[in-house]
């Protein structure tokens, strides 16, 4: 059974119909990539599964369980939504880091919060077993640190740090809280060339330690060598799909030669 | 020479009850016009309709007529109108209506400062906590309120400022702030009569009260300079 199924989704702003019936399949462990020009909806697809957006109608299936169905309102219940959107972890563009937070604090903020949630309601809980969880969380995040190589920087705010590392930040936080499936848009289109390659370092990295991936990007050579599955997209719907050999190097439709070629 | 020493401790007594008055002022209109300021700015960025615009006709009347006509109309309405003088003849009455006057305007004006501070932090500090389960009151108080502050210290002490200088505006309901103080010696008062000096002389408690606040805002400004 596949990991994530997308049925149906459609998204519109105001008159204009971004997302045109989107229908797609992830596996686990699978890394896909999805490509196309800008205003293709690519960006768009990936908010509508992190909630960012709310798509129009469709169903949503993360292993096997709906998360979203336009025609399910217990569904799309705030607190449901909030619980749901954890089964993504999302790596913006812009990094979007808490710049008044250390690089550790960005990280264990919204886990320390919700474990502090959880003891809370519940009154009885145990006061060093709190303390033993929120000490479990840094342990964590000092982990997946050392996983993006910035161990050293854990006290730096993120105004101290490169826009690369920030970026490896921003994964890392990201990690924190186990999503099923991480996302990125389009990582590392604010960093220069150099920047970059540290950034799709860690990525190729993640795909070796066996992540479920989608990743939106203009980095053709990188989304042919690491991805598992590639999605075209080209004006709200999907033009072509299949392994990134198959759209890489026999591409059916014209819209995508004539992409890849420019 | 002689007479003005001799009335010089009598005037600082006198300048030094009326500024506490004027202090006291100052602090009950801080304390109670910054939530307000947040609700009122919460009020103006509401997703319904007639709740944002109940707040923005609020902020248009309050910004857009003096600060002393309120307070006439605070002190005197219920009383001269409604025959209802609820505020009674008292110096705490007069304190009690000046501090009612002056928390509303000084929260409408506040409420921009803050409208301002919260538009400007980018939408993409929300979604990164969407994303990671957070919800909005922790995002707002987790995430963007120290921004937003670090953001409106420079607006907020401007209007801080002038908030220590539109106290003596009390004086119009017959508050005895420190102005009131010094010109009570003009009319006559311990003595006195006819001198000027005292009124002049209250620029000087101004000036160095509004000192200590730049100062203070400084050192705030400065301690935020951590992040960008």
């Amino acid at each position: 059974m596949a990991l994530l199924e997308v049925n149906h989704i459609c998204k519109s702003f105001k008159h204009v119909e971004v997302l045109k019936d989107i229908n797609f399949s992830l596996d686990k462990g699978d890394v896909l990539a999805i490509i196309g020009s800008s205003g293709s909806g690519k960006t768009t697809l990936l908010r509508c599964l992190n909630f960012l957006e709310r798509p129009d109608s469709g169903v949503i299936c993360v292993d096997g369980k709906n998360i979203f169905d336009s025609n399910d309102p217990s569904l799309l219940k705030e607190s449901v939504i909030r619980q749901n959107r954890l089964h993504f972890g999302m790596v913006f563009q812009q990094f979007n880091l808490f710049p008044q937070y250390t690089v550790l604090g960005n990280l264990t903020l919204a886990a320390k919060l919700a474990a502090k949630n959880s003891y809370a309601k519940d009154k009885d809980g145990d006061n060093s077993s709190e303390k033993a969880v929120l000490d479990d969380i840094d342990k964590r995040a000092m982990q997946l640190l050392e996983k993006v190589g910035l161990t050293a920087k854990k006290d730096s705010y993120p105004c101290e740090l490169s826009g690369g590392q920030q970026q490896r930040v921003a994964i890392a936080r990201a990690l924190m809280l186990t999503p099923d499936i991480l996302c990125f848009d389009e990582p590392t289109s604010a960093l220069d060339p150099e920047l970059t390659k540290e950034v799709l370092r860690v990525i190729r990295g993640l795909k070796s330690s066996d992540s479920t991936m989608i990743v939106v990007t203009h980095e053709m050579d990188f989304a042919r060598e690491v991805a598992d599955k590639v999605i075209f997209m080209a004006n709200g719907i999907i033009e072509e799909a299949g392994t990134s050999e198959e759209v890489f190097t026999n591409p059916k439709s014209p819209i995508l030669k004539n992409f890849l070629n420019s | 020479m002689e007479q003005f020493l001799e009335q010089f401790p009598i005037v600082i007594n006198s300048l030094n009850v009326g500024f506490l008055q004027t202090l006291k002022l100052f602090a009950v209109t801080l304390i109670g016009a910054l939530p307000l300021g947040l609700l009122i700015s919460f009020g103006t960025r509401s997703k319904i309709k007639i709740i944002s615009g109940f707040f923005k006709i609020i902020i248009w009347i309050v910004r857009g007529t003096p600060l002393m006509i309120q307070l006439l109309i605070i002190f005197y309405f219920p009383g001269l109108v409604l025959n209802k003088p609820i505020w009674g003849g008292s110096e705490a009455g007069r304190f009690a209506a000046s501090s009612v006057a002056f928390i509303f305007n000084y929260a409408c004006y506040f409420s921009e400062i803050f409208r301002g501070g919260i538009q400007s932090i980018p939408v993409g500090q929300d979604e990164a906590g969407f994303v990671l389960g957070m919800t909005k009151t922790q995002i707002f108080f987790r995430v963007k309120l120290l921004q937003m502050i670090k953001r409106i210290v420079p607006p907020m002490s401007n209007e801080i400022l002038t908030l220590v200088k539109d106290t003596s505006l009390a004086r119009i309901i017959a508050l005895q702030e420190i102005i009131w103080a010094g010109q009570a010696f003009m009319k006559g008062s311990q003595g006195i009569s006819g001198a000027i000096w005292p009124l002049f002389f209250t620029a000087i408690y101004y000036l160095v009260f509004n000192g200590i606040l730049t100062v203070l805002f400084g050192r705030i400004e400065k301690k935020l300079e951590y992040f960008k």
